[in-house]
């Protein structure tokens, strides 16, 4: 073993602590080599072992009686009823986004693709959540509209490829991300009970064998590893951002299936995070197992690598499988025939420990434990949450309220995102009932009568405002885009993004955002099963506002989707839920806020999660029992907003609504107070009595009609626009934003 | 009628095709591999969608290699039904068993919406069972779908009446809005839009049936050019 010496620079460069370099020492008895450093820095890394959030996220609730598989394998599996099964998880991709956004983004894609199918699952449904600095600023405008147009080309040509529709997702500007975008994509998958594949090194003996893409220098451990000592033998700089291959993957995905189904497979896993050295290890201590690998037999791209660099690789597309012995030969022929590569590498031992070699020399030696389980863990130090904004509100300019309509139609969070999810292939496999633009994405499943809703969410205003609340809403927002479309919540998968968890300001987001997902997910009894951390994005010591990503699940009949505009006039519309309280400082973290008032201040809308969850009962049943035309939940620019959109049917079918409220009407038109949603019906009295029912507000504001929106209240107009006008804005506002004219 | 889907590495719109024929429409319906020459003995082949062989050098080029195309060009000759469906569409061109040429679309992206066509011929097995000038609302979904031919090929397609269908509303940049065109023996057609994604109501609609339920009944009389 001759590599370079271990100096405290060395063991900074794999940003170890001393501490940490000191349980090293103990946990080998002897000092690491440069490999075993190496590998360390990446398993204890914050990424793969979350040691700052650990012991926060034992805090959620994992388990139901339809969760098969919670936390800590490559996807969660929920149960969805006639012997099958989904798989889904969400993963960011922030940091190479940002370097490099279009093979960032592919690569993001590809990875949590991988995350699904290695478990036996196929992939049926991509959302992606996307967040960037504003597009019209002077200083950085440019810049974000590059890395918008990167990242959703990069989404779109690996999922197009690849073959998955993309169905649904967000897309979020905010000065906060000017610096840091946040890229997190969730994929779900779908098999039957027995067909699921665990990440276990199983059987003493048994061939650990490497399929896929070969392996090169590309993706090597981050920025911190380009430094002179380290570069004798990688002689030149490479990208450290990963390239993705569409086509290899679809191929891997379809041979690992086809494989899986010989029976001749015993665990699987993907190279994700430091592929060989996050797979060996993880399916070793899953399993209780060593794994012992010979690196000279690894596919490779390029002749010289050392081992640091092939255990540290992160080439994409590859995945490291153990076969039962004596039926290789299964298994080769199988990744033969799809044109990929499947190799031999090792073998399952007894003694717990990764071993590598390579031409036969020992580079690393470790307990799989000590790298995949005994990652050390941090209460870290917290104070008071980071508060950007002041508690209570600026002098409100007030302008009229049709023209501050229009600036929120026309404004990028609440503009139609159509020219970002016409770039995705939303079909494909024809499973899409209701696709992106939808309040929740439902794709269904050809093999039973059961369909699969889905949302994500977030909201970094809200969370800057109070993590904990802001979290909660979250969930409850997600649950009702779900009830919405007919659909039973049934479990969440999250992205945690936050800045650096080494100030106690940002730790304390962390920990009262997590807290609150615990409690709203406990609640809407929508376990978690999995999911992801993002820490350290900050640029310049400004973190992000706190950004937790929900995506939730849930399962519905399938039958014809339910939609959000109103289709023909002389229907009633309802606002079931009610008219909502809320005062001054809760409209503060709202779109009104954002927009019209170019400002943040107060605290997130109020949320009874105990109402929330009766008026979403009721949704459920007056969708499923087909007795509303449209439905459509009210969130980003409150009232006035829902009601506009609701009109942009193909037949631009407005509403004449009168109100009778005391809220003043910048509260009453736009705030984002929760558990509302509006209908339209033709028969009110039977969304009365199930709104009685379920003891929930339910009252009639106005009916149908042709090309118009109107609101008053108590007698006076508060706006009165043609739809058409309204619509055209909010169609074409993105690409005015992307073309740096002025859209209204 | 048995319907052979073929299954080039890379193409992802094979299930949806065979679904479509198999389950909606309940035909005998096999997948057909890339590496083998047998067409198992179908009476109608569907080049599905996709990025068959990753779409690497142009879309299509290297699928014309395979021995599966080797068949279906013999197929195509002896006047067998052969069917392309977007990237199918390219492959065919690409193996000259139709005319022009399918390139990068005007906008530079990926385009993926429900878009109106003209029905611009009946006389043909994939389109008798529709009205001439009817409206027909397919998805498309493809980043390299403009149709470019030189002008003497135009205006030939036009004069033999082999241009399928039309868009209203382009969304490409295609020459002459084209988005389906037949071979002279019309036994071929490929088309950018995807009617196997318009085959059932929960997916929007079901205007794809014409189509395929056209080349079902093929056996109905069509005038050779």
């Amino acid at each position: 073993m001759s590599e370079t010496l271990i100096t405290p620079e060395v063991i900074a460069q794999h940003q170890l602590s001393t501490s940490e370099y000191q349980k090293i020492l103990s946990l080998l008895g002897r000092e690491p080599t440069l490999t075993e450093l190496g590998i360390f820095g990446v398993m204890w890394s914050e990424h793969c072992s979350y040691k700052s959030s650990r012991i926060h996220l034992k805090k959620l609730p994992t388990e139901s009686k339809r969760v098969l598989q919670g936390p800590g394998e490559n996807a969660g599996i929920v149960d969805i009823g006639d012997g099958m099964a989904i798989a889904f998880k969400i993963e960011s991709h922030n940091h190479p986004s940002f370097i490099e956004p279009f093979q960032g983004a592919a690569t993001g894609v590809g990875g949590i693709l991988r995350d699904i199918f290695t478990m036996g699952a196929r992939p049926i449904a991509v959302m992606d959540s996307i967040r960037f600095g504003r597009l019209d600023d002077e200083a950085t405008g440019a810049r974000n509209r590059r890395l918008l147009e990167g990242v959703v080309s990069g989404i779109a040509h690996y999922g197009n490829c690849f073959g998955v529709p993309t169905v649904g997702g967000e897309c979020v500007f905010e000065e906060s991300y000017d610096g840091n975008p946040l890229v997190n994509v969730f994929a779900l998958g779908v098999f039957h009970h027995d067909e699921v594949f665990y990440g276990k090194a199983s059987g003493v003996g048994n061939p650990v064998i490497y399929v896929g893409a070969k392996t090169g220098r590309d993706g090597i451990h981050g920025a911190s590893m380009a430094s002179a000592e380290f570069t004798e033998s990688s002689k030149r700089k490479r990208p450290n951002v990963q390239v993705g291959d569409p086509f290899t993957e679809k191929l891997l995905l379809e041979a690992c299936l086809e494989a899986m189904r010989t029976g001749a497979i015993v665990g699987i896993q993907d190279m994700g995070a430091a592929g060989l050295t996050s797979s060996t290890c993880e399916m070793g201590s899953r399993a209780g197992t060593g794994v012992e690998i010979e690196l000279s037999l690894v596919p490779q791209r390029e002749a010289g690598m050392t081992p640091y660099e092939m255990m540290l690789s992160e080439s994409q597309e590859r995945m490291l499988l153990v076969a039962e012995r004596g039926r290789e030969d299964v298994v080769f022929s199988v990744f033969k025939k799809w044109g990929l590569d499947a190799v031999e590498i090792g073998r399952v031992t007894a003694d717990g420990m990764l071993r590598v070699k390579q031409n036969g020399i020992v580079f690393a030696e470790i307990p799989n434990r000590a790298l995949a389980d005994e990652a050390p863990k941090y209460d870290r130090p917290r104070t008071r949450p980071l508060r950007p904004a002041p508690l209570d509100r600026p002098t409100i300019l007030r302008g009229t309220w049709g023209a501050d309509l229009k600036m929120l139609l026309a404004s990028g969070d609440v503009c139609s995102k159509r020219w970002i999810y016409e770039q995705y292939d939303h079909q494909v496999r024809t499973n899409t009932v209701a696709g992106p633009g939808a309040e929740a994405a439902v794709v269904r499943i050809k093999e039973t009568n059961t369909s699969i809703a889905m949302s994500l969410d977030g909201n970094g205003r809200y969370c800057a405002l109070d993590p904990r609340e802001g979290t909660k809403l979250l969930v409850a927002e997600c649950c009702r885009n779900l009830s919405t479309v007919g659909a039973l919540p049934i479990a969440t998968t999250n992205n945690l993004n936050f800045g650096n968890p080494e100030r106690p300001e940002i730790m304390a987001q962390i920990v009262e955002s997590i807290e609150g997902l615990a409690d709203a997910c406990r609640f809407f009894d929508v376990p978690v099963t999995g999911g992801n951390v993002s820490l350290y994005n900050e640029t310049l010591g400004t973190p992000i506002f706190p950004t937790p990503v929900v995506g939730i699940v849930g399962t519905l009949p399938t039958s014809l989707p339910i939609g959000i505009s109103f289709p023909k006039v002389g229907l009633r519309v309802v606002l079931l839920g009610g008219l909502g309280t809320a005062d001054a400082r809760e409209l503060g973290g709202t779109q009104y806020a954002k927009v019209v008032q170019n400002s943040l201040w107060g605290v997130p809308p109020r949320l009874d999660m105990e109402y929330e969850k009766r008026v979403q009962a009721a949704i459920r049943e007056l969708v499923r029992g087909g007795l509303v035309a449209s439905a459509h939940d009210l969130s980003k620019g409150g009232l006035a907003v829902a009601l506009a959109e609701s009109g942009f049917g193909p037949e631009n079918i407005g509403a004449d609504v009168k109100l009778d409220s005391d809220l003043p009407p910048e509260l009453l038109l736009f705030h984002e107070g929760p558990s509302r949603i509006l209908v339209s019906t033709p028969n009110p009295e039977e969304v009365f009595r199930l709104a009685n029912a379920n003891g929930v507000h339910a009252i009639e504001i106005g009916v149908t009609l042709k090309a118009r929106v109107t609101i008053s209240n108590r007698g006076e107009v508060l706006l009165d626009e043609r739809v058409d006008e309204l619509k055209g804005l909010w169609n074409n506002a993105l690409e005015h934003l992307l073309h740096n004219s002025v859209a209204v | 009628m048995k319907i052979g889907v073929v299954v080039f590495p890379g193409s992802n719109c094979d299930h949806d095709a065979w679904h479509a024929f198999a389950e909606t429409l309940r035909q005998d319906t096999v997948f057909l591999w890339h590496d083998s020459a047998s067409l198992q003995g179908a009476d109608l082949i569907v080049l599905p969608g996709g990025f068959s062989y990753g779409d690497y050098l142009r879309c299509g080029a290297i699928a014309k290699f395979s021995p599966m195309m080797g068949a279906v060009k013999k197929f195509a000759q002896e006047g067998g039904l052969v069917l392309g469906i977007c990237n199918g569409f390219q492959i065919l061109t690409e193996a000259g068993l139709l005319p022009g040429a399918l390139v990068r679309n005007v906008g530079l992206k990926f385009v993926c919406k429900t878009v109106p066509l003209e029905v611009a011929t009946t006389n043909s097995p994939f389109t008798h069972r529709a009205v001439k000038g009817q409206t027909l609302a397919l998805p498309v979904a493809h980043g390299e779908g403009c149709y470019i031919a030189n002008e003497q090929v135009l205006d030939e397609l036009e004069a033999e009446d082999r241009v399928a269908f039309r868009y209203r509303e382009n969304p490409n940049g295609s020459m002459r809005n084209i988005a389906g065109v037949l071979n002279r023996e019309r036994n071929v057609m490929g088309l950018m839009p995807h009617p196997e994604r318009a085959a059932d109501p929960l997916m929007g609609g079901t205007d794809g049936l014409t189509i395929l339920e056209s080349a079902l009944h093929a056996g109905v009389a069509v005038s050779r050019a």
